[in-house]
C-alpha cells in the first residue's frame, strides 16, 4: 500500500528564534564589550581615591614616606628585577621621566616586590637609576595599592589622590599625556 | 609533686597554644578561601602557591591578630583590589544576573526542547491519511 501521507516542512517555531536571539545578542555585546577593553587598564577601585599611604625603606638608606611628597605628582612604580622583559624595558622610560620632570614637581618612586635585594641593586646600577626607591618585602605596600603583578605603575596627584594606574610597561608616549593636565593645574 | 604540677601546667599551656594557633590557621584559610589569587588562574588565596598568595594569608594573619574581623578583612581587599577579588560574586543588585543567569538558561533550554519534542510528537494538520 502506498504511504499517501505527504510531508510538508515545518517552519521553525517563531517563539524558538526569538529565544536563540535573547541568548545571542546578550553573549555577543557581552564579548564586544570585553574585545573593546584594554587588557592592560586593569580597574582599580582606588582611582579618583586618596592613595594608600606608606613608608618605604630606600636603597639609599633613609625612608621615604607618601606625606614627603604632598605637592608632587607623584609617579609611583612596583617592579622586580626578574620581570623581563617589562621591567627592563620601562626602566630607562622612568629614569628619563625623573631626570626630565623632577624639576617640575615630579618624583618618580620604584618600589621593589618579590625580590632579593642584591639582584634588586644589580638592576638599579645596571639601568643607573636615581629616582628614590626600596623594597616591599612582604608586599605591604603592593597589597595596599591591589597590585596583581610586576610592573604596575600608579600617578598620584599633588592632593594625594591616585588618578592613574597602568599594568605592563609605560613609555614616555603612554605617561606624559596623562602627566601633562596634572601639571599644568599646579 | 610540685614538679607533678609544673608539667600539668606545661602541657596545659601547650595544648591552649595549639588549639589557638590552629584556630586562627582555620580562620586565615576560611578569609583566603573567599579571595581569588591575583597572580593565578581561578585559584583561592588560600589553595595557591604564589608569593603574592603566601603574603596576602600572612596579611591576613596580621590583621586577625591586630582584631579585625572577618567582614572588615573582606571588605579591605575589595576596596583594594574591586568585587573582582571575591571569588563569589556577591548575591545583591545587578550580580544576581550571574547567579540566576545559569538556572535561567537550564530552565529556557529545557522549556525549548520539551516544546520541540511535544511538537514533533503531535499529529501534523497538513498530513492527509
Amino acid at each position: 500500500m502506498a504511504d499517501s501521507q505527504t510531508v510538508t516542512p515545518r517552519r521553525p517555531l517563531p517563539w524558538a528564534w526569538i529565544g536563540m536571539a535573547a541568548v545571542v545578542i546578550p553573549l555577543l555585546l557581552v564579548l564586544a564589550f570585553g574585545l573593546r577593553r584594554d587588557p592592560r587598564a586593569l580597574p582599580s577601585p582606588l582611582v579618583g581615591r586618596m592613595a594608600p599611604a606608606f613608608g618605604l625603606q630606600l636603597f639609599s638608606g633613609g625612608r621615604l614616606t607618601l606625606g614627603e611628597l604632598r605637592g608632587r605628582l607623584v609617579v609611583l612604580n612596583f617592579w622586580a628585577s626578574w620581570c623581563v622583559p617589562a621591567c627592563t624595558d620601562e626602566a630607562p622610560v622612568l629614569q628619563a621621566i625623573w631626570e626630565q620632570y623632577r624639576t617640575k614637581g615630579v618624583t618618580v618612586v620604584g618600589v621593589n616586590i618579590q625580590d632579593h635585594e642584591a639582584p634588586a641593586r644589580t638592576f638599579i646600577q645596571r639601568f643607573g637609576l636615581t629616582f628614590p626607591g626600596g623594597m616591599d618585602p612582604r608586599s605591604v605596600i603592593a597589597i595596599d595599592y591591589g597590585v596583581y603583578g610586576v610592573p604596575e605603575t600608579y600617578l598620584i596627584d599633588q592632593s594625594g589622590r591616585t588618578v592613574y594606574k597602568y599594568a605592563g610597561a609605560v613609555s614616555v608616549d603612554l605617561l606624559t599625556p596623562v602627566m601633562a593636565p596634572l601639571l599644568e593645574t599646579r | 609533686m610540685i614538679r607533678q604540677h609544673l608539667l600539668v601546667a606545661a602541657w596545659v599551656l601547650a595544648v591552649t597554644l595549639t588549639t589557638s594557633a590552629q584556630e586562627v590557621d582555620l580562620r586565615v584559610r576560611v578569609i583566603a578561601s573567599k579571595l581569588r589569587c591575583p597572580v593565578c588562574q581561578n585559584e583561592s588565596v588560600a589553595d595557591s602557591q604564589s608569593e603574592l598568595s603566601a603574603q596576602m594569608r600572612t596579611l591576613i594573619r596580621d590583621k586577625l591578630a591586630a582584631g579585625e574581623t572577618e567582614d572588615q578583612i573582606v571588605r579591605y581587599f575589595v576596596s583594594r583590589y574591586g568585587e573582582w577579588i571575591l571569588l563569589e560574586p556577591p548575591r545583591q543588585g545587578v550580580l544576581w544576573f550571574v547567579w540566576l543567569a545559569p538556572a535561567a538558561a537550564l530552565l529556557g533550554g529545557a522549556v525549548l526542547v520539551i516544546a520541540y519534542l511535544r511538537r514533533s510528537i503531535r499529529p501534523h494538520p497538513h498530513l492527509t491519511p
